[in-house]
């Protein structure tokens, strides 16, 4: 579940509270937002994909709370590794005409 | 027959909003209900047959859905032999139920499909020969494309704007309405014909993207008197690590399954989730080990699809070297194949005015029994959008018509009524947000527990039935309430409409066939391979219809005598 935004990082742009499918961020005038149903967050990550600044951290657990810590999340580069995986940036999609998964596929059929 | 078929809608409440004051009113031709893959090509196509088209997403169109953060094969298949052999191989697979002019007509939209997002931008990744691969979409650039799309073809766009009931005036759907989530403020929408395609149902299981597909297609459609087919094969499970919710199949390509003493899992008795299932009901762990492939392949996968490896990554453990527990969670309708019965090549329903796209709709057509992950599915949605697009402006055009100015007032100031009744108009008081968790919980507990739904006997499908009689009866005394509250209950009421007529269908299957595994019942009945088609809220009645092979052979019996 969603488990950070940073308050160092986060540029109060709303990408995520407009594009959360699950409605769990609100707005807060003039600030961050904040997590304000995170029990509805069904663990997406597309919030991460959004965010132009890579400000939130989804932890992959689907039903436990778990404790992070920011400044481990920043050192490790865990903080926007999904971003830049997928190879969108700054909240715009790419990096589908570099994805090899079409070799997965072909692979799985031949293997039957 | 026009009007609403089940029984029991008449002793539904139901409002006049047509006086109503406040909240917001829209009008089109066209109400295209979810914005997933199925919901953006239906308002697409009825964009381009002329029509004035609202799309009204629960979450964000672009973001929400099974799809948008998933990744699915399609259908890419230009007619020669790859073609027939995929035909030949998905109607021996369905049990005798898929229907080969349907497979072959959605591998045709869908290549269409497409083709045409490839033109339009969408940036395939090409082949050794330098051919663009278009079989396969990751979800969340596919989505954030098709919302671009939809844009530009001057759909109006309504995110965080959950339907929660159906429009009817004199015998047809005309619109709906719901609740925009952030002010609790009521919208409708009048519309000349609507399409449903608001996925479909899989209990709030945690599967991948699913949480908003509460079943809300279901209960909306059968308030209005949709006929369903094939609701017993809802007992797709899909595999994910426990602790996390990428239920997507090609993480698991390169695993070898253990039990917690290390030895492996059973190779014999079944496909590999319905060994999974054993084991985990026997009341073992299972654990996977990805030690299959070479390097170089693991590499497609971690580069492909990456958030197969966030739930690795994020607690640090190498999948290739560690072994982790491994947990099935329920896919319900969305993998299974369940749905609202497509009775005309256009997508139409049995409701005049009801068109169905995606998961919404029966995917029994396409792969009979069993799930219709690994293409159909993808490919159904980018069909069935294009098809009930098309037909539900071509229904608009012809009301407007029937009432005498085409696109038209008359159309959008007629009186028309709500068919909403569980989780919206309670019959008692409502009981607030506690009671519909408890509710949530208790359709849970007949629908997601393998040992209840992944394996069946006619004795525990006896016993759902009967809670979820009791389950329904609270819920259409006690759901209800406001804004996101209101939402909330409406969920949990469609979660349990859609668990009685899954119950229902499932009882009036005597045998095991695909995703219908009855322990009790060795194998499939050859007398038995016909549809289950099953309807209504309150009461359901269910009946059985020829499969396609029988229609042929009683069509070629005619032309013989
Ligand atoms: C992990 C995973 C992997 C998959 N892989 C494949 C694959 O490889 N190949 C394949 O063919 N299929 C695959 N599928 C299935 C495929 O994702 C679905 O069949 C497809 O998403 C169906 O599209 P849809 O538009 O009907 O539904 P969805 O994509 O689920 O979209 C439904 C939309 O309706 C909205 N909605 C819900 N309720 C309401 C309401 N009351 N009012 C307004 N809007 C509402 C939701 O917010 C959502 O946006 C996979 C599914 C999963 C979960
Ligand atoms: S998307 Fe990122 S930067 Fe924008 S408000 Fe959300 S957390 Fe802050
Ligand atoms: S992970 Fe998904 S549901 Fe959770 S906050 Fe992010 S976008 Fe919303």
């Amino acid at each position: 579940m969603i488990e950070l935004i940073s308050a160092d990082r986060c540029i109060e742009c709303n990408l995520c509270v407009k594009t959360c499918p699950r409605d769990v961020f609100d707005a807060v005038p003039n600030a961050i937002p904040v997590i304000a149903r995170k029990e509805d967050c069904q663990t997406c990550f597309m919030c991460e994909l959004y965010c132009p600044v890579d400000a939130l951290f989804v932890a992959p657990h689907a039903e436990e709370d778990v404790q992070v810590d920011e400044e481990h999340l920043s050192e490790s580069e865990l903080l926007g590794s999904y971003v830049r995986n997928m190879g969108w940036r700054k909240g715009k999609a790419g990096g589908t005409e570099r994805d090899p998964t079409r070799l997965l596929r072909i692979r799985n059929a031949n293997a039957g | 027959m026009a009007g609403p078929h089940d029984a029991s809608s008449t002793t539904t409440p139901s409002t006049t909003y047509a006086n109503e004051t406040g909240g917001l009113i829209l009008h089109a031709d066209v109400l295209v209900i979810g914005g997933g893959p199925a919901g953006t090509w239906a308002a697409l196509s009825a964009a381009r047959s002329g029509a004035k088209v609202v799309l009204a997403d629960k979450g964000y169109c672009g973001t929400s859905g099974a799809t948008a953060p998933s990744n699915t094969g399609a259908w890419y298949l230009p007619a020669g032999a790859a073609r027939d052999a995929e035909v030949d191989r998905r109607l021996e697979k369905s049990a005798g139920l898929a229907d080969r002019r349907w497979i072959i007509r959605t591998m045709e939209e869908a290549l269409r499909g497409l083709d045409e997002l490839g033109d339009d931008g969408y940036p395939f990744p090409f082949d050794e020969d330098g051919r663009p691969y278009r079989a396969n979409l990751r979800g969340p650039d596919y989505m954030n494309h098709q919302r671009r799309r939809v844009r530009r073809a001057g759909v109006t766009i309504l995110d965080h704007h959950p339907a929660l009931e159906l429009l009817w005036a004199d015998g047809v759907v005309a619109g709906a309405a719901g609740v925009e989530l952030r002010s609790g403020e009521r919208w409708q929408v009048r519309a000349g014909a609507v399409v449903i395609a608001a996925g479909g149902c899989t209990f709030l299981s945690r599967a991948l993207g699913c949480d908003g597909n509460t079943g809300d297609s279901y209960l909306l459609a059968a308030e209005a008197g949709a006929v369903f087919s094939g609701m017993e094969f809802s007992a797709q499970y899909g595999l994910s690590a426990a602790h996390a919710t990428i239920t997507k199949g090609l993480t698991f390509t390169f695993a070898s399954f253990y039990l917690e003493d290390g030895s492996p899992l059973p190779s014999e008795g079944g496909d590999r989730s319905t060994r999974i299932a054993r084991a985990m009901i026997a009341g073992h762990k299972v654990y996977a080990l990805m030690n299959k492939g070479e390097a170089h392949e693991h590499d497609w996968l971690v580069r492909g699809q990456p958030n197969c490896f966030l739930p690795f990554e994020r607690i640090g453990l190498d999948p290739f070297k560690e072994r982790f527990p491994v947990t099935l969670r329920s896919e319900g309708t969305v993998r299974g194949t369940g749905g609202l019965d497509v009775t005309g090549d256009d997508c139409a329903t049995n409701v005049p005015g009801l068109y169905v796209a995606g998961d919404a709709a029966s995917r029994e057509k396409l792969v009979g029994a069993i799930s219709g992950g690994g293409s159909p599915n993808a490919s159904w949605a980018i069909a069935s959008g294009v098809w009930s697009g098309r037909g539900a402006a071509q229904f608009a055009q012809r009301q407007a018509g029937v009432l005498g100015d085409p696109l038209s007032t008359r159309l959008h100031t007629r009186a028309v009524h709500a068919l909403g009744g569980a989780g919206l108009r309670p019959n008692k008081t409502a009981a607030g947000s506690g009671f519909t968790r408890e509710l949530i919980a208790a359709v849970q507990d007949e629908t997601l527990p393998l040992d209840v739904n992944f394996f069946r006997t006619g004795k525990r499908i006896a016993l759902a039935r009967a809670q979820l009689d009791g389950i329904w009866a609270a819920a259409r005394d006690h759901l209800g309430g406001t804004g996101r509250e209101l939402v909330r209950a409406r969920e949990a009421a469609s979660m349990a409409a859609t668990a009685r007529l899954v119950w229902a269908s499932a009882q009036a299957r005597d045998e095991s066939r695909g995703l219908h595994r009855r322990v009790d019942r060795d194998g499939s009945d050859p007398a038995q391979t016909h549809y289950i088609r099953s309807r209504g809220t309150d009461e359901l009645r269910v009946s059985t219809a020829p499969a396609p092979e029988a229609v042929r052979d009683l069509a070629e019996e005619a032309l013989v005598s």
